[in-house]
């Protein structure tokens, strides 16, 4: 048998772990991403909060968890995500006494790592927007957080829509990490699959192929959400002649719009 | 149209960056009804009087009193006298997330709590009254700027503020632009408007305001009726900052 016949031999015998790796995989970078992503959301909001001219109560405590904060940011991303996936886990365990299910602890790991990350990259995208926005914001009475929900967080979103594909397209391969502390992804079940043919090669081709379907089909889908969110480049003009007439025809466009 | 109330009064107000002092002891009222047209050379802190008044910038010293009230004292509601003072950006400032029409209803729903339906109504009434009204559904990156500056002048107005602020609404549009932002203003203005306007547009505060004030170095140096100011100043450098701008 040459190495073509083994890579379908792989595919055509063993595509139900492939397809369970597949699932582990995707079920954690999708999560891990989404929840990494509120927490670095949340975090770039607060520290966004502009701290208060005197030293009150809520000064010491925005210094405090700015501080918390900052601590949570470099930890994480100055240490490999494979030492964290050790010490959390097996740190779990030796505090508690308990065996964490791999998978949760797999999940919590990629979303606390992505979520120091995202916090950067919200701290960039809200710096990116014109002052001029929050001054616009505040002058008709708006708040700190009304400000921040329609106005600010939605332009911000919008321009860090690439690097959290990125994080995502970096969790997908980087998921991979997690099998050491044997959280059955695809990576995982491509050393099941070796340890039962003896292909080492031809195995971790199809494991490679597959990583590379996954990763480019979810950076196109992402780009497609992007222009989505673009809205339309053209608008119309309205012709009616008052303006009850007027809010009647921009409904009936914006529902059209929608669709 | 003028009456003697004050809606804003500003008392001792002083204001620096650093060591760099940009407001000393000013003392200013806005009237309602009344046009407030101020001029001065750049850096003589008119913007920064008009964004302290609006409260952009924090003054460090003196009083603005609204309705009677110091609004720099501690527990003063500062976010609901926002929304009662418009304010116009040299640089438009529109929600670039939103388009025309959520442009002038967002303060209206979000801060001062009107329906979808009031605050559609309310916005189109002043999109009309500056031209806009056939371009509800455009987003701001779609306008040219005098169109911009003529939402964001909506856009205030849909809060139906006790007084305007502008702040060189004209500084950055094209010259053939300028005209049709003025034309709302004068509108504007002979509606009975309440308006303080930081301008170089000089034709304009002659014909348009009832009050000229001249700033100079972070003082205000002059102030009274337009032909006062520009047919017979008292100051010496009132007459010179005029000489100096009209020539040109």
């Amino acid at each position: 048998m040459n190495s073509l016949q083994f890579i379908i031999k792989v595919i055509v015998e063993y595509w139900p772990y492939l397809l369970r790796g597949v699932g582990y995989t995707m079920l954690l970078s999708i999560s891990g991403t989404i929840v990494g992503f509120a927490i670095g959301l949340l975090v770039g909001v607060v520290r966004s909060i502009p701290m208060p001219d005197k030293k009150n109560a809520l000064w010491w405590l925005l210094k405090i968890v700015n501080t918390l904060i900052g601590v949570y940011v470099e930890v994480f991303r100055c240490t490999p995500m494979i030492v964290q996936a050790m010490v959390i886990y097996y740190g779990i365990a030796m505090l508690t006494g308990f065996e964490v299910d791999r998978l949760l602890a797999g999940f919590i790991i990629i979303s606390i790592n992505t979520g120091a990350y995202m916090a950067e990259i919200v701290r960039g995208g809200i710096m990116s927007i014109d002052q001029g926005q929050f001054e616009a914001a505040h002058a008709i009475g708006m708040t700190h957080w009304q400000t921040m929900v329609h106005v600010i967080i939605p332009q911000a979103v919008r321009n860090i829509l690439p690097a959290t594909g990125n994080e995502f397209v970096i969790n997908i391969k980087d998921s991979s990490v997690l099998m050491v502390i044997t959280v059955t992804e695809l990576f995982y079940y491509g050393k099941i699959i070796i340890a039962l043919n003896y292909r080492a090669f031809e195995t971790y081709l199809v494991i490679a192929a597959i990583y590379f379907i996954l990763t480019f089909s979810i950076t196109r889908l992402l780009r497609f959400i992007e222009r989505r969110l673009d809205g339309p480049k053209t608008y119309d003009i309205l012709h009616s002649g008052t303006s009850a007439e007027a809010v009647v025809e921009a409904m009936a466009l914006e529902a059209k719009n929608v669709k | 149209m003028l009456s003697n109330e004050a809606i804003v009064e500003v008392r001792h107000l002083s204001k620096s960056f650093g060591n760099n002092v940009v407001l000393r002891d000013i003392n200013f009222a806005v009237h309602r009804g009344e046009v407030v047209c101020i001029i001065g050379a750049s850096g003589s802190g008119k913007s920064t009087l008009l964004r302290c008044i609006n409260l952009l910038e924090k003054p460090d010293g003196g009083e603005i009193l609204y309705k009677g009230q110091n609004i720099l004292e501690g527990n003063f509601n500062t976010v609901e006298y926002r929304s009662r003072m418009g304010m116009v950006f040299q640089q438009f400032n529109l929600f670039n997330n939103h388009n025309v029409l959520r442009n002038c209803t967002i303060g209206q729903t979000v801060v001062v709590k009107r329906s979808k339906e009031e605050a559609d109504k309310i916005a189109l009434e002043y999109l009309e009254k500056v031209g806009m009204s056939a371009f509800v559904n455009a987003k701001p990156k779609q306008l040219s700027g005098g169109q911009k500056q003529r939402v964001a002048i909506a856009r205030a107005l849909s809060m139906q503020p006790d007084a305007l602020l502008f702040d060189e609404p004209t500084s950055a549009l094209d010259p053939e632009m300028v005209g049709e932002v003025l034309l709302v203003m004068r509108d504007l203005a002979s509606s009975g408007m309440t308006m303080v306007v930081v301008t170089h547009e000089m034709q304009f505060a002659r014909e348009v305001a009832d009050r000229v004030v001249f700033m100079d170095g972070g003082v205000i140096v002059e102030e009274g009726p337009p032909e006062i100011i520009f047919e017979r100043p008292k100051m010496e450098r009132t007459r010179t900052f005029l000489r100096r701008t009209l020539a040109s």
